[in-house]
């Protein structure tokens, strides 16, 4: 009997976003209906959100191998090896949907929610990084209460337990004014033999959880909010965002890590998305087994809980572990000493089922395949569009301005301005490894080893990593598969100044409603761009996150590939700068520099929308160049470097006069456009004369002034001014 | 010489001061349920969140089995320096006088500060310059006290990054062996990091300790 025969049926699986088809095959595999716990289960495991239904065909174009690959996908968060027996653990994800029905919590909880993917891991989280986009914050007060609230909630979490905020980046456009992007990246660090998997083993083993007790918060959240557009009656969906309390959080992480060093369980893995039902299924389908919990024993903060609400409940804070019978007492024995709550709350069976029970009696019994594994997968109808999918916006600058009247608009621009006033918000030095924080270079560098007063005693190296968070809708927008693959380049780039050398990637996909064609091209275009610039570095993919159906009835967002990506440098102490320093040192630039307009943020203050094509590159050359910096900065050739990145290389010049308080002679070389764009491709560098040799010379360091020759003269100080102020120009709430 | 560093749950900058502290001596950590100060000649209560900062930063952890012990040691000349959470906790135990207030412009707030050092003439700053640049990371920074109090640290002129009363960063109590201050000297202890203008806290703290007559 098919779903077409249940009347009384066909509205709930609808009503819990499942599709007539999806519901029949549910059927099928059942052989039955569904009850009602069963289908509260299946709907989310079988939604956009845990199933990646209209995206894992595309996933697969990734490469996902590499020497220094540790943990690939499909675990918490994949790990490289940097060396000296330490793995590093990262995952970006995003958080958008609940961010933009509450932004602060929103934060907050995705913040929370990567954290514990990375200690589910058995790493150690030493690094946090966002990357957000908002509408523009002249025009909407939506926007900048969206990220007033979204950052002092990403502070509130990464502030109070105690993981250096050590990177970000922000965008503006208007396509972002309903759904704002929160995407949270996480880093930790664990010795090799502390990875930890999340595969149940063990017949007769028992199902502990532990950490916050479950309440009725972001029941459904995953297939409601995270697997469909925005609409205006949002409010109604407030109660489906979850509230984080970093406190429990802080406890649990520390009390995880403690049980992992004492070597007490058998596999560890957290609770996000649909709760107990997605966390316990996944770790028996990776572990082969079957599952047996009974809700009673579920330690509730409501009494009167159904079980369909146990079972999908989204409470944070929680972790979920499988324990050999007789370490039970010692595993509850650490828990008290953090003051961590914690319940065994079933047990592994041979069954292959994951069987729901109340005080014994059995309210729900499904195949661990059928929630994980038989999910449909889709192909998409890809189709580039026939019109124009965005428009341009306000012109903010005359097309014939002077070349000084242009890079100051574009200084004090919502995307080019100082960050300063947000990354104030967080603390990036906490557990003293943060060798480089934001605004001192391109990625943040943390040393590896802890410091202590004989570090690089006798010149011996410490090992660090530098990591980054890049993504640049605009331009992705203008061409998909270029604009993604450019990300990819310009983060690479970023490592590239500080002497890193990429190991990994991680990347957040943020994209319109994949059902419509022109929305399934820009998704299967990015992949396959950001697939060949991976190739083309030989950076594998080890994680990540899709987010779709980012669309009001305004529109799709821009396409919003989002990459994270961590890189290994020898010595820290020669990790570079971004800022010029030393007068008379001469200023190259390195790369093969070709600036266009289309997608630019100069485009942008033009009132241009994001059309047309972007530059093209050669990828012998990126490799060429970012070899050369990585080179340079590491064997200590160069005072500083800086990759041209949004504005252009006038811009990327005055980044590096404001961050370093000094002055530059410029001689732009002839033709060159100096406020075109072409990401990742080239840099400014400074150095003695004698470091930089076979390196076109453009200028000097030295006095207060910026000149450009033959252009303009101005104060660096008012460059200054107008670089950390435009941000704060632009948000009521800054000082 | 012997540190011991309090950790409360909640407590983030622990590791961090024990790392400073190991740079000038011996360095150990102290956990919230135990009274026993192990012999340390300095209690370090660190920065962070200790009980989430819920309720009020501090007012939670000064009831903590630890502080009974804190006190006594305190109130027998022991020295104890109090970073940021800990500062607010040795106001809320009433070991030193005042209350730190949420910034006036009511965020969280990460800066690297300049510090004038105005009494040198206490175990915690005898050997440091006359001016630090150490970095701040609160929300509830804002000194205030209506009675008049030993003030050592100062933000410079310019640089206070949270309204607290006469820039005040960092005071002693009456008898000057408690010491709190909002700024994170455990922080800037390493020059690839940032500033080593923090260790010359640590660093006092050794030369006191080490001239100290030991009670007999």
């Amino acid at each position: 009997m098919g779903a077409t025969d249940a009347p009384d049926g066909r509205g709930r699986h609808r009503e819990l976003g499942l599709t007539d088809h999806e519901y029949d095959l549910i059927v099928d595999g059942l052989g039955r209906e569904p009850g009602d716990v069963e289908l509260a289960m299946l709907s989310l495991m079988w939604s956009e959100h845990c199933a990646y239904k209209h995206s894992k065909k595309l996933l697969r174009r990734l490469p996902v191998e590499g020497p220094n690959v540790l943990v690939g996908p499909g675990e918490n968060a994949g790990a490289v090896d940097v060396g000296d027996n330490l793995a590093i653990a990262f995952k970006v994800e995003s958080h958008n949907h609940p961010s933009a029905v509450e932004p602060f919590q929103g934060a907050a909880t995705g913040v929370g929610g990567i954290l514990r993917d990375i200690f589910a891991v058995g790493a150690r989280p030493i690094a946090v990084l966002d990357s957000l986009r908002f509408g523009e914050p002249a025009d909407s007060p939506r926007s900048r209460y969206l990220l007033e609230h979204a950052v002092a909630g990403i502070g509130h979490y990464g502030n109070s337990i105690g993981v250096p905020t050590v990177g970000g980046e922000i965008y503006f456009e208007p396509s972002y004014e309903q759904n704002c992007l929160i995407n949270a990246m996480a880093v930790g660090m664990a010795p090799h033999e502390r990875l930890t998997s999340s595969a149940a083993a063990g017949v007769g083993n028992l199902v502990l959880l532990f950490g916050a007790l479950t309440g009725r918060d972001g029941i459904g959240g995953a297939s409601v909010l995270a697997s469909a557009e925005l609409t205006d009656a949002d409010d109604a969906k407030r109660p489906t965002v979850q509230i984080g309390d970093p406190f429990a959080e802080k406890k649990l992480m520390e009390c995880s890590l403690e049980l992992l060093d004492r070597n007490l369980l058998a596999s560890l893995q957290d609770l996000g998305a649909a709760g107990l039902t997605s966390s316990a299924s996944e770790m028996a389908s990776k572990g082969g087994v079957g599952l047996e919990i009974d809700v009673t024993k579920v330690p509730l903060r409501e009494a009167d809980m159904e079980p369909f609400e146990i079972m999908i409940s989204e409470s944070q804070e929680r972790m979920l572990c499988v324990v050999e019978p007789h370490l039970v007492d010692r595993v509850l024995g650490v828990c008290e000493k953090w003051e961590v709550l914690a319940a065994v709350i079933g047990e592994v069976t041979d069954t292959g089922l994951f069987r729901v029970l109340r005080d014994g009696e059995l309210v729900g019994e499904l195949p661990v395949g059928l929630l994980v594994d038989d999910c449909p997968l889709y192909d998409l109808d890809p189709e580039p569009p026939t019109a124009a999918l965005y428009v341009g916006g306000e012109q903010h600058v005359a097309t014939d301005a002077d070349p000084l009247t242009t890079l100051k608009a574009l200084l004090a621009s919502a995307n080019i301005s100082s960050r300063r006033p947000v990354f104030e918000q967080y603390d990036p030095v906490v557990q003293s490894r943060t060798v480089r924080r934001p605004e001192q270079a391109d990625a943040a560098v943390l040393a590896l080893p802890v410091l202590c007063a004989r570090s690089g005693a006798l010149d011996e190296p410490i090992p660090a990593i530098a990591v980054s968070i890049d993504g640049n809708g605009r331009r992705v927008a203008v061409d998909p598969r270029a604009g993604a693959a450019e990300v990819v380049y310009e983060c690479a780039a970023n490592l590239a100044c500080t002497g890193a050398e990429p190991l990994g990637v991680t990347n957040c996909l943020n994209f319109g409603n994949p059902e419509k064609p022109h929305v399934a091209w820009q998704l299967s275009e990015a992949i396959d761009g950001l697939a060949q610039a991976c190739r083309d570095l030989g950076v594998p993919v080890v994680g990540g996150n899709v987010s779709l159906y980012n669309e009001s009835p305004d529109g799709p967002i821009l396409p919003t590939p989002v990459i994270g990506m961590v890189g290994k440098l020898p010595d820290a102490r020669a990790a570079g700068r971004l800022g010029f320093a030393n007068p008379g040192d001469r200023i190259a630039l390195v790369g093969e520099f070709h600036p266009a307009r289309d997608g630019s943020e100069i485009a942008k203050l033009h009132g241009s929308a994001p059309a047309g094509a972007l530059p093209v590159k050669s990828v012998a050359a990126i490799r060429a160049a970012h070899e050369r910096v990585r080179e340079g900065v590491r064997n200590r050739d160069f005072t500083s470097a800086h990759d041209i990145a949004e504005g252009g290389i006038l811009v990327a010049i005055a980044e590096c006069c404001i961050a370093g308080g000094v002055g530059a002679i410029i001689n732009l070389p002839d033709g060159l456009d100096p406020f075109g764009e072409d990401l990742g491709t080239a840099f400014i560098v400074s150095g003695p004369s004698e470091s930089l040799e076979g390196l076109p010379i453009i200028g000097v360091v030295g006095s207060r002034e910026l000149v450009v020759t033959g252009r303009f003269n101005v104060a660096v100080s008012e460059l200054s001014a107008l670089h950390g102020q435009g941000l704060s120009a632009l948000l009521s709430y800054a000082r | 010489m012997k540190f011991g560093v309090i950790r409360f749950p909640g407590t983030c900058d622990d590791v961090d001061a024990q790392l400073a502290a190991a740079r000038v001596g011996e360095a150990a950590l102290l956990w919230h349920r135990d009274r026993d100060l192990q012999g340390v000649d300095v209690v370090i209560v660190p920065g962070g969140f200790s009980y989430g900062d819920y309720l009020r930063a501090g007012a939670i952890a000064r009831f903590a089995p630890v502080m009974e012990s804190v006190i006594e040691f305190a109130h027998e000349g022991g020295l104890v320096l109090g970073i940021c959470n800990g500062f607010q906790i040795l106001c809320e135990c009433g070991l030193l006088p005042g209350a730190l207030l949420v910034n006036d412009h009511l965020k969280f707030v990460f800066r690297q500060v300049r510090l004038d050092v105005v009494d040198h003439n206490t175990p915690f700053t005898r050997n440091c310059p006359p001016s630090l640049s150490i970095p701040v990371k609160h929300t509830t920074g804002r000194y205030y006290s209506p009675e008049p109090v030993q003030v050592v640290l100062r933000y410079a002129p310019g640089e206070n990054p949270n309204g607290s009363q006469d820039d005040i960063a960092g005071v002693v109590n009456n008898a000057g062996n408690v010491f709190g201050l909002m700024p994170h000297p455990e922080h800037a202890v390493d020059a690839l990091t940032g500033s080593t203008d923090g260790l010359t806290i640590f660093e006092s703290l050794r030369t006191a300790v080490g001239e100290r007559v030991p009670v007999a």
